[in-house]
């Protein structure tokens, strides 16, 4: 069977055949970095022209469809557009902050690929904290759109900066107490430890109601973590123009815009990981005929279509809904996530100590 | 113009940010500067003038016949309304009796042009409040009255159909037919409208309790048109100053009590029902005879001053004429409603948020060239 | 607040969520919806209303001759200048002079198409086409002259 491990170890034999050991981790190393800024170019493609056809559909729109077949190549094209155009720097900017901030923004995201299982047994770095590296890093990316808005020298992208700062710390919050639900029931924090205990069972459908409020806060907290509508405030279009990048042209412009996609890829990955199995099959008790139809598809192909499933369904309420105001945006969280997400983290503890779930 | 001398008290908390005349919340040149305590207003200062064309002293220079196409571009979603009111003016200055089809064609297109201009208004509002969709739906429903527009009168937009005594052509054999189909159309879609953004949550929260406008200050300002309606001042000039056969139709003003965005949005909504059913009472009655009534060819109004109003989508357009007896006006004056509605946005917008100011700029449904013509 | 308002707020806000997302999810799934016309490639099967105001043009029959008697109504009804007629005089075969059109010079991109002209015109020599595709590289050429050369007026028209 066609996997991404198979492939892994073949090369690993391959290169220690060949080479003194040391090279061997060095070549792969480098291979890992290639990979990453691979991933993270290629994600960034593809979900551009994903969140294009997505909205085009939704508004009764065909979308690009000019560009390769299909339209396929659209997002390529944009991105040769963007890398030839001029970065500029505003002459009140702070030169070294401005410049900096769309690198801080990219490095974030790629360092988030690490610890994700993209495959049985193909991970980058199964470390034993990876759920608490990867919320502990993605707090980073708020200090890249703090930068990005204060160094911009222009009052929209300030007040967008701010804004984003607020929503981010705030979310940071209900996102890591359902985070902590599927923790409570795995005891652990690393990632294939996680996996591994959702073989008979997605926790979504393991761990009863209180799982799935986990699972739909999860959701809304990302979003909001991320950025995008209906909490996209940090850019607002109607009312601060773009604001954190109103200044950013070219591509500086274009990585802040390739990182937000990214980070949607990243969480939505985690969402998968966490509550839908990662790269798990999906197993029903003890049809085995079924079983084996389900665990004969790629377990890759299992991880990319959960990850883009809530990718989608994050671009859903994107097309679907108006923008939340900054108060009501706090209010949501702190009146309403941070207390649910408390209480039903009570209830998955309870439930963890009884053994009440399959 | 922005006044330097004007004290601005404490400066240590203030920003002021100008929104426009180049910003995707103003859908135009509008220039507003505002004065923020981190995200509260504090004022609202509007400029005006960016899209200022002298269609008033353009209008002195050509003749009665030639001016009705150039109020086109005054407001130009009700574009038909303003044409109307136009020709309504100098007919009131011939003393000219209009037939009764002409009559009725006039208000079968007042109404759809006004049902166009929600259906905008509905659209771009959400767009406003950062939902992108229904913009897109808006569209589709639009997109068939504008198709209707284009098969009778020539054109989409400006359409230039009212004339002095009339209207320019007579309806497309079409016409009948295709308005059935857009009320079929539009009745299976427009529970949608509800579905996507009125029963919406986020939508309800923005919009309620946010831009209170009282009655008194509605018309203490002189705002007009459904946004004085949502706060109870009943100020339909079809109702109280009928014009063509706007007497003998049963419709009923919209009003609603709240005064607040969401009651200025629930106007607007239930105002494009009352249209649809002004349509349907006259689509199968439109009255035989003649679309024209017999006008000179050289038009001459006496020496006088002659008003007229009429309600556009916005709210109550004025025209007042002055003659001089000759083959252009002395002096032409339009009163239009975007005018006097954006002069009440900062009175409203005070101590609100940045993100309810665009809301309440949706809510009184601003054309930009409608206020500075 | 009350334990149970909050819950039913709850329930609410999320049950109005998901009646919007039902309906955008409608037409993601359902393509036929779509309403986009793909423009330059429906060139062949596009038809304008026939009422629509294109551009202003002048009918001419198989003798290459024309209604228009250069009376000048179009010009006074005009409101910006749009069209210029010149006039000079034809001999007829009576040996008497008569009034005719030189040029009717026609300024496509001062012109608004509020069909003014075509109503004014008493002989219907003029009247709107339905063409719309109207850009060219060089303004001069939207400065057009309406009759061909060398045609002359139709028998009977005045």
């Amino acid at each position: 069977m066609w996997s991404f491990s198979n492939i892994a170890n073949q090369l690993h034999y391959w290169l220690n055949d060949h080479f003194s050991p040391t090279l061997t981790l060095i070549i792969e190393m480098v291979l890992a970095g290639v990979a990453v800024i691979g991933l993270f170019a290629g994600l960034g493609l593809v979900l551009v022209i994903m969140e294009r056809k997505v909205s085009a559909w939704i508004q009764l729109r065909l979308g690009p469809n000019r560009v390769g077949p299909k339209g396929m190549l659209q997002s390529l094209a944009d991105t040769f557009k963007l890398l030839l155009k001029e970065g500029m720097t505003p002459s009140g900017a702070d030169k070294i902050m401005f410049n900096v901030a769309p690198f801080i923004a990219m490095i974030v995201a790629m360092l988030l690929l690490a610890p994700i299982a993209f495959a049985k047994d193909f991970q980058l770095w199964d470390l034993n904290i990876g759920v608490l590296y990867v919320s502990a890093i993605s707090s980073v990316s708020v200090i890249s759109i703090l930068m990005a808005g204060w160094s911009s020298n222009n009052k929209y992208s300030l007040m967008g900066a701010m804004r984003s700062g607020a929503q981010i710390v705030s979310y940071e919050l209900s996102a890591g107490l359902s985070v902590l639900a599927v923790i409570v029931m795995t005891g652990s924090l690393q990632v294939s430890d996680i996996i591994h205990s959702q073989a008979d069972g997605w926790w979504i459908f393991k761990g009863h109601i209180p799982m799935f409020i986990a699972f739909v806060t999860f959701i809304i907290a990302v979003t909001a973590e991320t950025n995008r509508a209906p909490f996209d405030l940090a850019e607002a279009e109607s009312e601060l123009t773009a604001g954190f990048h109103t200044e950013y042209s070219g591509m500086k412009f274009a990585l802040f815009f390739l990182a937000e996609y990214v980070n949607v890829f990243i969480v939505c990955a985690l969402g998968a990981t966490l509550f839908l199995g990662g790269w798990m099959p999906f197993h029903i008790g003890n049809w085995e005929g079924f079983n084996h139809v389900m665990d004969y598809i790629p377990s890759s192909v299992w991880f990319f279509g959960k990850t883009f499933f809530l990718i989608w369904l994050i671009m859903w309420f994107r097309w679907t809904f108006p923008r939340l105001r900054i108060d009501q945006l706090l209010n949501l969280e702190w009146k309403y996530l941070l207390p649910i997400s408390m209480v039903n983290l009570l209830l998955v503890t309870l439930m963890a100590i009884l053994k009440w779930h399959f | 113009m922005y006044r330097e001398t004007e004290i601005v008290t404490d400066m240590g908390n203030d920003l002021v940010i100008n929104v426009g005349p180049q910003h995707p919340a103003t859908h135009g040149v509008l220039h507003l500067v505002i004065t923020l305590n981190g995200e509260t207003i504090k004022k609202v200062e509007p400029h005006l003038g960016y899209i200022h064309r002298s269609i008033e002293k353009m209008c002195e220079s050509l003749t009665y016949r030639q001016f009705i196409y150039v109020t086109s571009r005054m407001d130009y979603l009700s574009a038909h309304i303003n044409n109307h009111a136009c020709a309504l003016c100098i007919e009131k200055g011939l003393g000219l009796e209009i037939p009764p089809r002409a009559q009725a064609i006039r208000v079968l297109m007042d109404e759809l042009t006004r049902i166009a201009s929600h259906e905008l208004w509905w659209g771009a509002m959400a767009m406003d409040l950062g939902a992108f969709t229904p913009f897109f739906h808006a569209f589709r429903e639009r997109e068939t009255i504008t198709d209707i527009m284009e098969e009778t009168c020539g054109a989409r937009l400006t359409m230039n159909y009212m004339v002095p005594g009339g209207v320019m052509q007579d309806l497309h054999p079409s016409f009948q037919q295709k308005v059935k189909d857009f009320l079929v159309l539009y009745k299976r879609k427009i529970h949608e409208y509800d579905e996507m953004v009125t029963g919406n949550v986020i939508f309800q929260n923005r919009m309620k309790n946010v831009g209170y406008l009282s009655p008194e200050d509605a018309i203490s300002y002189g705002v007009t048109g459904p946004s004085a309606r949502g706060s109870g001042v009943k100020c339909d000039i079809r109702k109280l100053y009928p014009y063509e056969i706007y007497d003998k139709l049963q419709f009923d003003e919209v009003l609603e009590t709240g005064g607040d965005s969401f009651a200025r949005y629930m106007v607007r909504l239930r105002e494009m029902n009352e249209s649809i059913k002004i349509i349907e009472q006259l689509i199968d009655n439109i009255p035989e005879g003649d679309f024209q009534a017999k006008t000179k060819a050289v038009l001459k109004l006496p020496k006088g001053e002659f008003y007229t109003r009429v309600e556009t989508a916005r709210g109550e357009l004025g025209v007042y004429i002055v003659s001089e007896g000759g083959t252009t006006p002395y002096r032409i004056k339009f009163r239009s409603p975007g005018f006097s509605n954006l002069s009440v946005l900062d009175h409203i917008a005070r101590g609100s948020k940045l993100g309810d100011l665009v809301a309440m700029m949706g809510t009184l449904d601003l054309v930009i060239p409608d206020i500075d013509r | 607040m009350s334990a149970k308002q909050y819950i039913s707020d709850v329930v609410n806000a999320v049950s109005s969520l998901l009646t919007g997302m039902k309906r955008t999810g409608y037409y993601f799934f359902h393509h036929k919806e779509i309403i986009t016309e793909e423009y330059p490639d429906n060139r062949a099967t596009l038809k304008m209303a026939e009422r629509f105001k294109g551009e202003v043009v002048m009918p001419h029959d198989e003798n290459n001759e024309h209604r228009c008697t250069g009376c000048t109504a179009c010009e006074l009804a005009c409101p910006n200048g749009t069209i210029k007629v010149v006039t000079k005089f034809d001999i007829t075969p009576e040996g008497k002079k008569k009034k005719a059109i030189d040029k009717l010079v026609y300024h496509l991109e001062l012109c608004t198409l509020c069909n003014l002209c075509i109503e004014s015109c008493p002989s219907d020599a003029i009247i709107m086409a339905q063409t719309f595709e109207h850009s060219v590289f060089n303004r001069a050429e939207l400065t057009k002259v309406l009759n061909k050369p060398g045609s002359k007026i139709m028998e009977g028209v005045e």
